[in-house]
């Protein structure tokens, strides 16, 4: 415990010290490092963000090409007057940008809140438009974000019926299972793109082709996938798809739902007649020119960065399972998000490991963010087959092209530093060794 | 500001009282693995008072913390004064949990009184008319292992 007393009595950093370094055409921030009651605490004297899951921080092109939507070009994009025009005009610009990032037309691109709303959009449109023809049947795996799954448990208190597909112990969803699942009175198949917490990527095209083949509409939730991995709607076969720009260097508060023409979800927003009369409500013009330019980055530099994240998500991968006793990864090897590492180490509670983590100026995760409240293991986790004890311990890293293969060294150096000192006051880990 | 007290901080970064104690003459464990914390307290008692006190903790930040400070209020004390801690008491030394994190001082009140009733049991003393029943309630309270949205945990 040393070590961590020494870090109590450091002293305080002084003022909030923020450079740029180029990254691939990309201008990140990174923030020098001081913990409100700590104080300055890590060696590299600047905070290691290693969550790029839970969000990441908007890139400067992305936001310079925001700015002026703020408070030069304030039109309303549905007035009839010059200012109107113009945010019509980067609107349209940026349904552009989504369209070619996903091969699509412009008209099947829909702006939304965020990538919960399309969520709920898909989902409850889906199930509602359905219901009238008698259908109330909704197809979903038991490892998707919330956003999916309370909605589906929203709807089943309404008179729907669900089926939750398991996945096998990588989290793969099987595109047979799924075949055998269909019915006459399905309605909707809704199937993640990738995995938020184990980053496991699903068969989509052959999950897709299935849903065609039955004429059941296939949604599925793309906001870890959208400018991580390439997506074409038309080779895997989506007719409607979710993102949020918030993922891949853009604004929050902005979302995509992507519907095939043809496809029809009941209106989820009614008012106004927005986004051609299917979601009601004054576009976010800033935050809307934002997403297609961070979507168009980073489809352009997808090759790259990927490469690069990949390179220190198996540093990591590698090291931590080679250097700490008793840790396990979680999901594929190969087929996983090119920035997400999950890792369980054995006899120690995750929170533990995310304060001490804290403590040394590393952000990460224990299961998924949206999770840090509820004291329950990970849904994902439990059904990848790990049993509670274990998925308790476990945490993802998730790498962003702005992290370096130094910030890969530190979080391992200190994982190697930080695990034995906590499983040595485990009682789990004490009775493990004996 | 984060979710915990400059205390329970402290008290995490710099758990007292933490290790095995190989001549312990009470031994307590409650809790367990599946929801994700489990505390194990050793007592060293001589004529009635805790002489040493370690613990063993398996949990989260508040879990840790709130087992230090319970080692902390009893080292020194006697066996009744040990007896009459309260979980509450724990939480307000801490200067307050989360209300989803309370269940954790439940649990530290209840290693307590599990390492008190071995050290009676050991002597041949049956315990529950001085200890009362524990390993029941410690787990009942934690059937379901959820107390999501800050249930009210010291009932």
């Amino acid at each position: 415990m040393d070590t961590v007393l020494s870090i109590l009595f450091r002293g305080r950093l002084k003022a909030k010290r923020c450079f740029l370094f180029i990254c691939p055409q990309i201008l990140f921030c990174r923030t020098a490092f001081h913990h409100p009651s700590l104080g300055k605490v890590n060696d590299l004297n600047e905070l290691i963000y290693l969550d790029n899951a839970a969000t990441t921080p908007v890139s400067k092109d992305v936001l310079q090409e925001m700015l002026p939507w703020f408070c030069e070009h304030y039109g309303n994009p549905s007035s009839h007057y010059s200012i109107g025009y113009e945010t019509k005009d980067a609107i349209d610009n940026a349904r552009q940008q989504v369209a070619s990032a996903l091969n699509c037309q412009p008209g099947e691109i829909f702006f939304t809140g965020c990538g919960t709303e399309s969520d709920n959009w898909a989902i409850k449109g889906s199930a509602l438009r359905w219901a009238a023809k008698g259908k109330k049947h909704l197809i979903t795996s038991a490892i998707e974000h919330h956003a999916v799954l309370h909605s589906m448990k929203a709807l089943e208190k309404q008179g729907f019926e669900v089926t939750y597909l398991p996945v096998d112990a990588k989290g793969f969803v099987s595109p047979e299972q799924l075949r055998e699942a269909i019915r006459p009175d399905t309605a909707l198949v809704t199937i993640m793109m990738a995995n938020n917490e184990i980053g496991t990527i699903e068969p989509i095209a052959e999950l897709g082709a299935v849903c065609r083949e039955k004429g059941v509409w296939f949604h599925t939730d793309a906001v870890q996938a959208a400018g991580a991995i390439p997506i074409d709607v038309q080779v895997m076969n989506i007719d409607m798809l979710s993102l949020s720009a918030h993922k891949f260097n853009g604004p929050k508060g902005c979302g995509v739902l992507y519907i095939r023409k043809g496809i029809s979800p009941l209106n989820y927003l009614d008012g106004g007649g927005q986004e051609n009369r299917r979601r009601a409500g004054t576009e976010n013009v800033a935050g809307i020119v934002g997403l297609g330019k961070a979507l168009e980055i980073a489809v352009a530099q997808m090759e790259q960065k990927s490469a690069h994240q990949k390179q220190l998500r198996d540093y990591v991968i590698t090291r931590v399972l080679k250097n700490i006793p008793e840790t396990r990864l979680n999901g594929d090897a190969d087929l996983r998000l090119p920035g997400n590492a999950n890792i369980s180490f054995l006899g120690l509670e995750g929170e533990t490991i995310l304060l001490d983590l804290d403590m040394h100026g590393i952000c990460a995760s224990t299961g998924s963010a949206c999770n840090s409240d509820s004291l329950d293991p990970s849904h994902v986790l439990l059904a990848i087959g790990l049993p509670h004890e274990i998925a308790h311990g476990t945490m993802r890293f998730s790498f962003g092209p702005q992290n370096t293969m130094q910030d890969a060294e530190y979080l391992c150096e200190v994982l190697e530093k930080i695990i034995p000192q906590r499983r040595a006051m485990s009682p789990v880990w004490n009775s493990m060794q004996k | 500001m984060g979710m915990y007290s400059a205390k329970v901080m402290d008290h995490f970064a710099n758990p007292r009282n933490v290790g095995e104690m190989a001549d312990a003459n009470g031994v307590g464990e409650v809790g367990n693995a599946k929801c994700g914390d489990i505390m194990r307290m050793y007592l060293k008692i001589e004529n009635n008072t805790i002489v040493d006190v370690r613990f063993m903790t398996f949990g989260c930040g508040a879990a840790i913390a709130t087992s230090s400070m319970a080692t902390e209020l009893i080292k020194g004390k006697s066996l009744d004064d040990a007896l009459k801690l309260t979980n509450k008491a724990v939480v307000e030394a801490l200067d307050g949990l989360p209300p989803v994190k309370v269940h954790c001082s439940v649990l530290a009140e209840q290693a307590i009184k599990a390492a008190i009733a071995d050290y009676y049991t050991r002597l041949g003393i049956d315990p529950e008319p001085i200890v009362g029943k524990l390993a029941d309630d410690a787990h009942d309270h934690h059937h379901d292992c959820s107390c999501e949205g800050g249930c009210d945990c010291e009932h």
